[in-house]
Parts: C-alpha cells; structure tokens; sequence
C-alpha cells in the first residue's frame, strides 16, 4: 500500500492505535475474506467504526486471548486473511503457547498486532507496559516480528504481513501526536531495513517511535563532530543480516535502541550478526536493562530507563570516547 | 445447617457511610489522574462489596497486616483498582497525600495494583483472569497447613470470559475450600459492550453451582446481603461464591450503566456534580 502524503499528518496525531483500526477498513477493500479478531479491546484498536460497518469480518471473542489465537487458526484454515489485536501482553503472552503450536509449528498464517506496547502505558503499570513481547516471540520459528517506526508505517506493515507466508506479530509503540518518521511514500519490506540518517562513525541501529530519541540524539552528536547513521531495522525477525554485515565494515561503534528489555530483543539480534563476523565493531546495547521501573507516563519512564535523546547522546558520547582511548 | 447472622443495624450505617466515603475518592483519584484516564464505573459498581468485607469479616490495620493469622484479599479486577485504594486510604494504610499520586510519575498507586504489603496491597493484577488461581493457591495451602485464614476475591463479570478463571473454579471445587469466599461484580457491562454483546455468560449462579460452588444471587449493593453470604456458615466444605447483581457506575446518576464512563477523564465539573450527589446520602 502506498503511503498517503495527505493522511500522514492525521496517522501521527491519532496515533498507531486508531490507524491501525483505519488500515482494517483499508484492507477490506483489498481482501473480501479479511477477518478482524479481537478479545473486547475495539475501542483501544480504533475498530469501532469497523465493528459497526463490517460486523461479517469482525470477530470478537471476548476476554480471553487463548481462545482468540485458537480461533485465530481455524479461521486461517479456511483461507481466511486473520488479524488478530489486543494489548500487547495480552497479545505476546497471555496467549503464547498457542503462537508458538499453531502458528510458529503447525504455520497456520495469522497477523497479531501487539497494541501500545513498549512503556507508553506505564502508568497503568507493567501488567500493561510491555517490556518482553519481543524476546518471547524471537524464539519462536516461523514467525515475522515487525515494530512500526510511525503511524504510516503500520499501515505498510499490516499490508506486507498478509501478504507473507509467515505469521507476523506486529509491535506498536508510541502515543497520540506521535513523531513522524517517514513524510513520504518509501518501499518497505519485511526484512529490509531503512538508513533514515547518514553519518560515518556511529551507526544507531532501532525500530519504533524510539527512532524518533535516536534521531534527537544522532543530530546532537554530529554536532560535537560524531558523525552518527540512524537505521530503522522495522523487521527485527527476519533480521537484515546483509545490512547488519555492511554496518560491521563501515563503523566504528554499533548501538542497538530499543524500547524493550535488552535481553531477547533487537540489541540481542544485532548481537548475534556482529558475533558471526570477523572484526565487527562493538555494540553498546542501549534499553531497559531487565527490570522493572516503578510507573508513571511515557516521557518519564524514557528518562528513567535511559532511552530518552539526552541520555542515549549521553551514552553513545561516553562509549564513543572510550573507543577513541583504546 | 446453615447458621444466620444478622448485621446489626450500627455497623449497617457505618459501612454504608464508609461506602459513600470511597466512592467519594474513587472520584476523587480519578480527577486527579487528570488526562490519564480511569476506571470509573467497575470501581463504583465493587464499593459496596469492598466496603462490607474490609468493615466486617476482613479486619486488617497497620499492626496485622504481615500476621501469618490475617484472611488474605485479591482484587483479581485490578482494574478497579481506585476502590482498593480508596479503602486502603480509609485505613490509614495510604495517605491522603498518596491518594493524590494516583498514576502520576514514581507513584506506589497506578493504574492497577502494585504489590506493597505495607500498604495493604497484597497482590499485583491487571491482566485479568489470574487473580482467582492464586486465591486457590491460598486457600489449598491454608488447609494444608491446618490453618483458618479465609481467602476473598473480587471477579469482574467480563474478567470471566477468561478460561483460566474456570479452571480455578474447577480446582476449588476439587480441594473442598470452603475458606475461599469469591465475589463476582456482575454489572453486565466489560470495556467495549454490555456482556451479552462482547460474550453471553448469563446464568452464572446455575453454571457455578453445577461447578460444585456454594452459589449466590446477591445484591451486590446491599450490605445485608453481602453480609450474610460473608457469615453464613454453609457446613459443607464447598468454596462460596456470590453472583453479585451491581450496577456499573453506581452511586452517580450520570455514570450509572453508562459504560462510556469504563475508562475516562473526570472533568472538573463532572466531578463536582457527582460529589454533590453522593454528599446527599451523607445529609
Ligand atoms: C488479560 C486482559 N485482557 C484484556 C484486558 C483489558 N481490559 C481491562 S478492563 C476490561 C473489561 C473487564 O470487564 P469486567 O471484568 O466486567 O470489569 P468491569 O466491567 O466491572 O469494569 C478489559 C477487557 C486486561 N486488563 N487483561
């Protein structure tokens, strides 16, 4: 689907929640046979109009996840296009053996999008904060894992996703009047990462509304003569290995970004690229470094956990600079 | 046999009142949560239910609350976390100043329960369908270990869609806890439609009894009957449950079964209305 210039502006402001639910009916003109399933969450998935228009291709089986994937996989049986939404834990977690069986082993094909995940509900807690959705899924074969850098680009991300083989877990993350990271239309492909910023010494690789920090923070760096790339790897199952290798002979310093624990996420898939290849440059992991914050709203648990532009600046100027020492 | 007793009419009005109160500072917390939004209508629909059981059967304070001999209480709807505070706070368990932190940065009282035994909050909820298994959890060790404890939790009536809640009824029929007492907030209403659009689960007292449950119809805001399921002994070593007629929202005109008011911002002059309307039953 291409992106719509005109439309760009509105995604970011109602967030990608609310386009997700505008993708849905976006797509029910492109598969007639598209199920929309959700576990009594359609007015935090912008499915209301949805749920009123299309009640044919929408599916709600109330509060329980489990049931929703099993569901999920008879439907996709019969050939039905399958997405399935609830909050993030609820769609990563409560439910995960029921991925792992049916979609990761038996390859029945369905697309989960995992809503508000990452810390932007972390006033409601970690129950709701969702902080490991990655690294549980990243264990499982068969199975896309994509996290949207904006609005538009959960839309190119849904339309991919039907059209893969595999099943995709789809990671949204960021609020309303989130930043925009792509103005104009671009190719995406599951798999193939994006260079949102040139530099020569650093090169931050991310995905989600985090790029928005890693963008903040590469400005300020090629400011104290850092010369700092931003990559957004959106796909981080399957990695992009080429690219990955590529990044390992252009830069002094890799730094994985991620709004997510460090272990089992994108810094961890980076990780095991760099390992494989001779000389590769080391990595700083930058991300929730495996606990638990207490609560409060997004741009404080940023701070907290060390993934605001500031602290990730910070971090890469320190790590920088200790490089240039050995 | 089934041994009665009545609440006498005393305690009858203090809860009542005390009822009135946490209402009050549900509302309170609420508008003061601001633009972040609260789960308004589940708590006022489970005050009468919290209300009766922190003010009877449930004594806790300050000096007990780590006593191995205390029942022990899970608001598996953690969701409906502000009437939890807003007792907790009545007990002197949270300040005033607290009550005002909800959901704000670096707080101990968010969006759902955190645990913090100091406090009074003995469990963290907020992904429903789990809090029940570990009242079974509870009440199987109790009897294990030859103790009295009774163990209460609080069920939403959407929470029920979940399966892992029908295990634990299963469970707790198997291992005969008759000190678990279970309370189902049954308002007919979850966060996007009324149960019987989202997923029919109607019949629940039948459902439960054929489960092997002491089961229930109550009015979930009379205190009588709260009461009276809580004291009753049934002598027959079954688990107790209480399908709690309530009406979501309850206690503010505007509010009640409006389930556009799940999970909101209290605007300043909703909240006085409301505050207005709930200082009446005080006069
Ligand atoms: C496992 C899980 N799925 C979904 C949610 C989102 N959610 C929060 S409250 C709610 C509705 C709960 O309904 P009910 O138990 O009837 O509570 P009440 O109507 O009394 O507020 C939902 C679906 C959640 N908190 N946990």
């Amino acid at each position: 689907m291409k992106l719509d210039n005109s439309k760009v502006k509105l995604y970011s402001q109602i967030g990608t929640r609310a386009t997700f639910g505008l993708a849905c009916i976006e797509l029910l003109k492109k598969y007639e046979n598209l199920m929309v399933c959700t576990a009594d969450v359609s007015t935090s998935a912008g499915l209301d109009r949805f749920r009123k228009k299309y009640p044919n291709n929408y599916i709600d089986v109330g509060i329980a996840e489990q049931n929703l994937i099993g569901v999920a996989t008879g439907l996709s049986e019969l050939n039905f296009k399958v997405i399935t939404t609830t909050f993030s834990p609820f769609q990563a977690l409560r439910c995960l053996e029921q991925i792992k069986v049916n979609l990761g082993y038996m390859q029945n094909k369905v697309v989960m999008v995992g809503l508000a995940s990452g810390l932007v509900l972390g006033s409601l807690g970690f129950t709701h904060a969702s902080i490991e959705d990655v690294g549980a899924l990243r264990s499982i074969p068969n199975l896309n894992l994509i996290c949207p850098s904006d609005s538009g680009e959960v839309v190119k991300a849904l339309d991919k996703a039907l059209e893969n083989k595999n099943s995709t877990y789809i990671r949204l993350t960021g609020g309303s009047n989130n930043t925009i990271i792509n103005q104009d239309d671009y190719d995406f492909e599951i798999g193939k990462s994006i260079e949102l910023k040139k530099g020569h010494k650093v090169c931050i690789i991310s995905n989600g509304q985090i790029l928005s920090e890693c963008l903040a923070a590469a400005n300020k760096l090629d400011e104290i003569n850092i010369s700092t790339s931003v990559i957004n790897m959106h796909t981080i199952k399957p990695i992009d290995e080429k690219k990955i290798f590529e990044i390992s002979k252009k830069y002094k310093l890799v730094v994985s970004v991620e709004e997510h624990n460090v272990i089992g996420g994108l810094g961890s898939a980076v990780a095991e690229q760099l390992i494989k290849i001779e000389n590769s440059p080391p990595q700083a992991l930058i991300g929730i470094q495996d606990y638990y914050e207490k609560g409060g709203n997004y741009f404080y648990l940023k701070n907290k956990y060390s993934i605001s532009s500031e602290k990730i600046f910070e971090k890469i100027k320190n790590s920088y600079e200790c490089l240039r020492k050995i | 046999m089934e041994e009665f007793m009545q609440i006498d009419l005393d305690t009858k009005k203090r809860v009542k009142l005390v009822a009135n109160t946490v209402r009050k500072k549900i509302l309170l917390m609420a508008f003061s949560a601001g633009q972040s939004s609260a789960h308004i209508g589940g708590a006022l629909s489970s005050a009468d239910i919290i209300s009766t059981l922190y003010e009877t059967v449930f004594k806790i304070n300050k000096k007990n609350i780590h006593d191995e001999e205390k029942d022990r209480f899970i608001l598996s709807k953690g969701h409906g976390c502000l009437t939890y505070y807003a007792i907790l706070n009545h007990l002197g368990f949270i300040t005033d100043d607290e009550l005002l932190t909800f959901e704000k940065d670096g707080s101990i009282l968010l969006g759902h329960p955190v645990k913090n035994r100091d406090k009074g909050i003995e469990f963290s909820n907020g992904s429903l369908g789990m809090g029940l298994s570990i009242g079974v959890g509870l009440a199987i060790g109790y009897k294990r270990l030859n103790k009295k404890n009774n163990v209460y939790v609080i069920l939403g009536d959407g929470e029920c869609n979940e399966g892992s809640v029908w295990e634990s009824f299963m469970c707790a029929n198997k291992f005969n806890l008759d000190n678990l007492f279970v309370f189902i907030d049954n308002n007919k209403f979850q966060q996007t439609g009324s149960n019987d659009e989202i997923l029919i689960n109607n019949n629940l007292n039948d459902k439960l009894s054929a489960f092997g449950w002491n089961a229930k119809k109550i009015n979930g805001h009379s205190i009588e009957e709260i009461y009276d399921f809580l004291v009753t002994n049934k002598n027959n070593q079954k688990p107790n449950i209480a399908i709690c007629e309530t009406i979501k929202g309850k206690g503010v005109s505007f509010i009640e079964n409006n389930n556009d008011w799940h999970h909101t911002v209290l605007t300043k002059k909703n909240y006085d209305i409301a505050i207005n309307e709930l200082n009446k039953n005080e006069a």
